[in-house]
């Protein structure tokens, strides 16, 4: 189809009014509790390091830059600069996510709270969703309890087996060579993507917390038996809408971390990322203990207006973009 | 030969999965927070028919299946063997029944339907949406009513047994929609 057929908007501007004024009950959420809105850089000099996170590329200046993947690292910068609680609504890009729930381009709402652990501000998205949403509290289970409600199976204990196992009797089906490569880990992100998060949160929004340490991303790890990550999900009619961490602040163990990542996508074959040093020197200078949280505002509208797909909330799509 | 990634894939897409054509029909992008990403696609085998469900990494390719549709006249059968014409290049087709399946009681001679070929191979027959056949036997004493509320089974030229209403008999022609097997409206030549 000719480029001129598409000049028009993908969400209908009805949609668009709608979005913007559920963009100033959010800000007033945070403006009213004392959170200070913030801006960061969209073009960084460094990306979030995640395996699975393709940040995009861009040249400015003759140097590479990444446009960023989420406001994370700046945002913990200005925590450790003394900011006290922020909160941003920005644009983050991520290179291949197409689909139904996913713009390359997309709108993220990230915040920072002081003092709180993942507890406390799970209480507060759970206030933010009771503003914006009408839908009763949300429930609260951890991973492990989620998985053996919805498809009885421990996740910190399954072998390999177990999940596979587990993944046929629920239809699903890969084919050899993709089976071969997968992990224990890699299992319980399809059995959860596939078998529990499309049936979770009709009722009330659900809160997933206290994931396996393999899946701590920059979550504190509680050292229990067995040890456990204490970041959390929140799921809304089968939709992943926030995902939120007790923030690690050991810049030794940040760096740790780091370099697991990069030794993971090396071994994966992806392209190498260079470690943001302006946030293990955040670190090492001081960041305050915090909790934070991202949420798809995009998906948050989606919700909000009964859309089914997020091309109905965007104004212009990246294909037309 | 052509290849598409998963990004690229979309509902009516033809490829080839486990050596057989296949259709795409639905095909979801699924990423769990900070895991893999992984698209989950529903497929049509186009030789049996089947609907798989396959969930693949993002990012695999496969090949694209050369398959296309043609209008082709039927002509004739020996029992085994169906025999389909392009009408526009006289290039005949001998298709085997097994392929032709159930469109068979549809089909009568010189009628154009569309043959799906892959690489040439005849993989389905499809009739036209609406065929117009002669009934050959129905019960006569049912008379009288034409309201069409219970209608009767009535046997056509070509095989198929369609219900029709009470007023409707041997000899008559009738439009009958193939997609349904429902009966339409009595017809003429």
């Amino acid at each position: 189809m000719p480029r001129s057929n598409h000049w028009q908007p993908n969400a209908t501007l009805e949609s668009l009014k709608e979005r913007a004024k559920f963009l100033a009950i959010i800000r007033d959420f945070f403006d009213s509790k004392g959170v200070l809105e913030v801006e960061t850089p969209l073009l960084c000099s460094s990306a979030a390091t995640d395996p699975y996170l393709k940040p995009i590329s861009v040249f400015y200046s003759q140097s590479k830059y990444y446009l960023q993947t989420s406001p994370e690292f700046a945002m913990k910068r200005l925590l450790a600069a003394g900011s006290g609680p922020i909160y941003q609504i920005c644009k983050a890009f991520r290179e291949d996510e197409v689909g139904r729930l996913h713009n390359p381009e997309f709108t993220m709402l990230e915040w920072y709270r002081v003092g709180f652990d993942h507890h406390a501000l799970m209480d507060e998205v759970e206030q933010l969703l009771l503003r914006v949403l009408e839908m009763p509290k949300a429930e609260r289970l951890t991973y492990e309890e989620i998985f053996i409600k919805s498809i009885n199976i421990n996740p910190h204990t399954a072998s390999l087996d177990q999940v596979k196992q587990c993944a046929r009797s629920h239809n699903i089906h890969l084919n050899s060579e993709l089976m071969l490569q997968l992990t224990v880990d890699d299992w319980l992100d399809i059995l959860m993507s596939h078998c529990i998060e499309p049936l979770l949160g009709f009722e009330a929004p659900v809160m997933v917390y206290d994931f396996p340490a393999s899946k701590a991303a920059l979550a504190k790890i509680r050292l229990e038996n067995p040890p456990v990550a204490e970041r959390f999900e929140v799921y809304v009619q089968g939709i992943e809408l926030a995902n939120g961490y007790h923030e690690l602040t050991d810049p030794k163990l940040q760096q740790i971390r780091f370099e697991k990542d990069c030794e993971m996508r090396k071994k994966l074959g992806y392209a190498a990322i260079p470690i943001d040093d302006y946030l293990v020197a955040a670190l090492e200078a001081g960041m305050p203990e915090s909790s934070g949280v991202a949420l798809g505002i995009d998906r948050l509208c989606m919700l909000k207006f009964k859309r089914k797909h997020i091309q109905e909330v965007i104004a212009f799509t990246t294909d037309r973009a | 030969m052509a290849s598409y990634s998963t990004n690229e894939f979309k509902s009516g897409l033809k490829v080839i999965l486990d050596n057989d054509p296949n259709v795409i029909i639905e095909n979801e992008f699924v990423k769990p927070g900070k895991g893999q990403a992984f698209n989950r696609v529903k497929f049509r085998n186009l030789k049996t028919g089947r609907v798989i469900e396959r969930t693949m990494k993002s990012g695999e390719s496969l090949l694209a299946a050369d398959v296309a549709d043609r209008d082709m006249q039927y002509l004739y059968n020996d029992g085994e063997r169906w025999h389909f014409m392009v009408s526009e290049t006289f290039e005949q087709y001998e298709i085997d029944k097994i392929v032709v399946g159930e469109s068979a009681k549809w089909l009568r001679e010189q009628d154009t339907c569309v043959v799906t070929l892959w690489n040439e191979l005849p993989l389905i027959v499809t009739p036209p949406n609406f065929v117009i056949l002669k009934i050959t036997d129905t019960d006569p004493g049912l008379k009288g009513d034409t309201s069409g509320g219970g209608g009767k089974p009535a046997t056509l030229e070509s095989g198929a047994v369609v219900r029709v209403p009470l007023f409707v008999q041997i000899g008559e022609l009738i439009k009958v929609d193939t997609r349904t097997g429902d009966y339409v409206s009595r017809a003429k030549e």
